[in-house]
């Protein structure tokens, strides 16, 4: 299948980091940045392929995170049947949300909307109820077995990571090349034509949200096993909605490895940012606002639009005003 | 303990806290019903709003009251310029880009105040902050009642605004057709960031009406942003009736189902009626259908 | 400076016996390599006012600390302070965790938050790395079996359970005027859990709850609330809640005029804040707290007070408790003479340590809880906040029932 060989290398260069001695600070940074990447990557198959904005991804990360925890805490169920459960867990809320939003014809900002008020309506929920540990939170007991999917070293939880990437970056590649990728293109450049070609628009959009959601709720059920901790402000909290977007979009929307660079580039930026400004509260986070708009303002295709107008540029033919659909375009 | 004088009060607060958000509502509406953007710098000027108010009070000795003459014109250009100067130029006509660049503008504020303010919390204590009226069974604080009547007479002068001048007809064309509104020879550009002026100019309002009764710290404008959205919605987005009457309807709501069943509750009753809203009715109880 | 002369007084009163054991082998380094501790709170995002004041109260600790000699077991080594910001997050002080076990400090004080304070304790068992909690309440901090984790302050149990017996004996004391209770308290991990506490044993001491009120943080207005309280017209009001909604609380009983017979916050965000009572001095008088609270018959901590407020600061329990675990842990590391990180878990596990400013009496940790840690009763009274319960800490008599304006 092409481009498998480059995520492949990617993910062998990535998995030989620790092999270096890295320290592990870096290693719990690349961790963060890479949770991040994969629930960039599943925010990226619905907003970046399907152009359905979702601001509310945060639904499913917490679905993921609370119904492992759950399950292992309360059910005495293993933690990695209970990862896998999470996952299949964030779908089901996929599929539920998006059936009730797409069915109703919802799109654009009103989309955007509606899934802001479902992980809302999920964060207080889970605020109040006694089975998420109400406003206390769940604390999964220290266990540092691998059965337990837990590890002393921060080497194992690292590699996992990077494989959970490596499959959804193979998974949009896969989407990318299929019937399936190209019809949730045609949605997304135009649904009434699309829908007029004979593209079942409703149920591409929601197969796009079940990936999409299982992706997301993936990245969920790994931050409950990282940290043990998950209460109802991180799980379905803006934070993640919004950072799950921020990746892609700085990235590089609707590209296989936008996600990645996007998060990457983010969370080095929030590094260098503090290093630059020491100990000062605010004014690390307000340089990062500050270069998020000139970004946009300076690229507004991602950091992937940039590498494709250099490459464009090298190759001398002029970058044109093509928008940010690489490869998935000549399916249509 | 369900007596009608304790439901007369529960709605009675509902419509009070209800006005406020209505007018966080009104600028968020305007701002999307000619942009067609959702402003998520919203909060966060909300809270700049409150911090000038602030100063107001502390630095000059102003009322808030009397502030919010001397804030809404300064808010105005100061939101005008935003978008003239840096979301105008950075978003490039994209919708994508212009959710990012107030979104990075919304972290960056709320950070510039963490570090000029830090995070603690501010109050002030205005000697007619505890004057009461007694309305029926009620007991209103003063701030409250004055801040019904200040929403009231708000949407009345932006009503006007939008209907009798030149520059509201420019922005309604513009809202409806900006193409056409383009080849009349309006300045869209201009226009937009009229819009924004005034939409940030009602937030300047709120934060003065919020003041007496209400706290400021860098996080303050964002507990209003989220129900200002199910506001825009339930009213239809970009429709300043709409956001009055949906903003009065949130506050009742939300006062009712936080008496009945909890507070923390209260905002799920607004989330379900959002949800449903945009499942059931898009356009918003008071928009039209397509 | 004559603070520092009274610090180093009473610092070295507490370090005596062990400076004198192992004086000799400081003799011979000359002027030790400084003794990194990190000091983690959210300096930033929601919480970072406490973060702040934290983070102040800690860093006066390490400069009289250096300015009394540092530690004399090592040589007169100073103490250096690897700040970190945890961002108001658990993974952003798991994160910092990460970076002050590669710089190389030999202990961490600090994380405020529960939910920082369960997360960072962990990530720093993971090295071996002595963690002293500096406020997180809740419970599971200490019963998780982590052997580097220590809690200075007092527990959610035992707030609840002072709180409930010092409100069973002021009702006592006054006559029993008081039956009936309604509780408001915020909805995440502190007030939820109180809230249930309170629900569990108030009952068995003879009070009647009518209504507990949950509220989210934050909530933009307490109309209805009061309204509820004003139908039910309880005894006592008991909040649990932070800073911003207890003001807004306050306030709106004040302009319901709301008067119980009582009103009485368990970790009340204002009640027992200075900078409560000045700015809203009416609706702040005779609210009884029980709290985080120095030690006011302490000189050390009158001093302290002093010291904080000619930066322009309030004496909040964010600094008095961040200095107290501050001097903990240097009294450790004076013991254990090394920065071992093993060794300095050894010293406090047996730590006796008493020259902190808290009403705790001499430290002693079973299973990682200071025994002696326990809030104490105060109470508005004629704009100053005082200390009314334990009698042993007492700096004036409660009055209550509140006398009718």
């Amino acid at each position: 299948m092409k481009g498998v060989g480059t995520i492949l290398v990617v993910a062998a260069l990535l998995a030989a980091v620790p092999l270096f001695g890295v320290s592990n600070v870096t290693l719990n940074f690349l961790v963060t940045a890479l949770i991040i990447a994969l629930a960039g990557q599943g925010w990226n198959v619905l907003g970046g392929y399907g152009g359905q904005y979702s601001f509310g991804h945060a639904a499913f990360f917490g679905t993921g995170a609370y119904v492992s925890a759950i399950l292992q805490l309360r059910y005495g169920v293993n933690a990695w049947i209970a990862f896998a459960a999470g996952i299949g867990a964030g779908a089901l809320a996929g599929a539920i949300i998006g059936g009730l939003s797409f069915r109703s014809g919802l799109r654009g900002s009103y989309f955007a909307l509606v899934t802001l008020a479902f992980a809302e309506v999920l964060r207080i929920l889970a605020s109040v109820t006694p089975i998420t540990g109400a406003g206390v939170g769940l604390l999964v007991k220290l266990d540092l077995r691998p059965e337990a999917f837990q590890f002393q070293s921060r080497v194992p939880f690292y590699w996992i990571i990077l494989a959970l990437v490596t499959v959804s970056l193979l998974i949009v590649r896969a989407i990318e090349n299929s019937r399936f990728g190209a019809y949730l293109v045609a949605v997304r450049e135009n649904e009434e034509a699309a829908k007029a070609l004979g593209v079942n628009v409703i149920a591409v959009k929601l197969g796009a949200m079940v990936i999409s959601a299982a992706i997301v709720a993936a990245a969920g059920g790994f931050y409950v096993q990282y940290f043990l901790f998950i209460d109802a402000g991180i799980a379905y909290g803006p934070w993640i909605s919004i950072e799950a977007l921020l990746a892609p979009i700085i990235g590089g929307v609707g590209t296989v490895f936008g996600p990645l660079l996007g998060a990457l580039v983010v969370k080095v930026l929030g590094e260098a940012a503090k290093l630059v400004t020491g100990d000062a509260p605010g004014l690390d986070l307000m340089i990062y606002g500050g270069v998020l708009v000139l970004v946009i303002a300076l690229a507004p295709r991602g950091i992937a639009g940039v590498v494709a107008d250099l490459r464009a540029r090298i190759v001398r033919r002029k970058p044109e005003a093509k928008p940010e659909q690489p490869t998935a375009g000549h399916h249509v | 303990m369900l007596s009608p004088a304790i439901l007369f009060t529960a709605v009675l607060n509902g419509l009070m806290t209800g006005a406020i958000y209505a007018l966080v509502a009104l600028g968020l509406t305007l701002i999307y019903g000619v942009l067609h953007i959702i402003n998520f710098a919203h909060g966060a000027l909300l809270t700049v709003a409150l911090f000038a108010a602030l100063i107001a009070y502390q630095t000059f000795g102003i009322d808030p009251y009397l502030a919010a003459f001397l804030l809404a014109p300064l808010f105005f250009g100061l939101g005008y310029l935003l978008q003239r100067l840096v979301i105008g130029p950075a978003a490039r006509g994209e919708d994508r880009n212009i959710l990012l660049v107030t979104l990075g503008l919304a972290v960056l504020i709320e950070n510039a105040l963490l570090y000029v303010f830090r995070a603690d919390t501010r109050t002030i204590n205005l000697p007619y902050a505890f004057e009461v009226f007694e309305i029926g069974p009620a007991v209103v604080a003063l701030p409250r009642l004055a801040a019904l009547g200040a929403v009231a007479v708000t949407t009345l002068i932006l009503w006007a605004i939008m209907r009798y001048t030149s520059t509201g007809r420019a922005i309604r064309a513009v809202a409806k057709e900006k193409l056409g509104a383009q080849l009349a020879g309006i300045d869209v550009a201009h226009i937009y960031a009229v819009t924004f002026g005034l939409g940030t100019a009602c937030l300047a309002v709120a934060a003065c009406l919020l003041l007496p009764t209400y706290y400021v710290n860098p996080g303050a404008g964002n507990a209003f942003v989220l129900v200002a959205f199910t506001i825009v919605v339930l009213g239809g987005m970009g429709s300043l009736v709409g956001a009055l009457l949906g903003g009065l309807l949130i506050g009742v709501v939300e006062s009712l189902c936080g008496f009945f069943l909890g507070e923390s509750l209260g905002q799920i009753g607004i989330f379900t009626i959002f949800i449903l809203v945009l499942l059931l009715r898009p356009h918003g109880l008071f928009g039209e259908a397509t | 400076m004559s603070l520092n002369r009274l610090n180093r007084r009473t610092f070295l009163q507490s370090t005596a016996l062990g400076a004198a054991v192992i004086a000799a082998p400081s003799v011979l380094r000359a002027q030790g390599a400084p003794v990194k501790v990190g000091i983690l709170h959210p300096v930033s995002g929601a919480l970072s006012y406490s973060g702040q004041q934290g983070r102040l109260g800690a860093q006066m600790a390490v400069d009289a600390i250096n300015a009394a000699g540092g530690i004399k077991a090592l040589g007169g080594a100073k103490i250096e302070a690897i700040l970190g910001d945890a961002q108001s997050t658990p993974e952003g002080g798991n994160a910092e965790v990460e970076k002050m076990n590669s710089a190389g400090v030999s202990a961490i004080v600090g994380g405020y938050a529960s939910s920082i304070c369960l997360s960072a304790s962990q990530t720093a068992a993971r090295y071996d790395l002595p963690y002293v909690v500096d406020v997180g309440v809740v419970d599971s901090i200490v019963t998780r079996g982590l052997k580097n984790t220590f809690r200075f302050g007092p527990g959610f149990g035992v707030i609840a359970k002072t709180a409930l017996d010092n409100l069973v004996a002021i009702n006592e004391a006054a006559g029993k005027p008081a039956k009936t209770v309604m509780i408001v308290h915020e909805d995440s991990a502190f007030g939820a859990g109180l809230a249930k506490l309170l629900n569990a044993q108030l009952p068995e001491r003879g009070f009647q709850i009518l209504e507990t009120i949950a509220h989210p943080t934050p909530t933009r207005d307490f109309n209805n609330v009061a309204l509820k309280i004003k139908a039910q017209n309880p005894d006592i009001v008991i909040p649990a809640n932070y800073y911003n909604e207890y003001v807004l609380l306050a306030r709106t009983m004040q302009q319901q005029r709301i008067r119980p017979k009582g009103i009485y916050s368990v970790l009340g965000g204002a009640a027992s804040s200075y900078k409560f009572v000045k700015e809203f001095p009416d609706a702040a008088e005779y609210i009884m707290d029980c709290n985080h609270w120095f030690d006011p018959k302490n000189p050390k901590a009158q001093e302290l007070k002093k010291q904080v407020e000619a930066k322009g600061q309030f004496y909040t329990y964010e600094v008095y408790m961040n200095y107290s675990c501050v001097l903990l842990l240097a009294d450790a590391i004076e013991r254990a003479a090394s920065t071992d990180r093993a060794k300095i878990i050894g010293a406090l596990e047996s730590s006796t340590f008493s020259g902190h400013v808290m009403p705790y009496g001499p430290t002693k940790f079973v299973n990682g809880q200071n025994q002696g840690a326990a809030p104490v009763n105060t109470q508005v009274l004629k704009k100053d906040i005082e200390v009314i319960l334990p009698a042993a800490f007492a700096s004036a008599k409660a009055v209550f029932p509140m006398p009718r304006a």
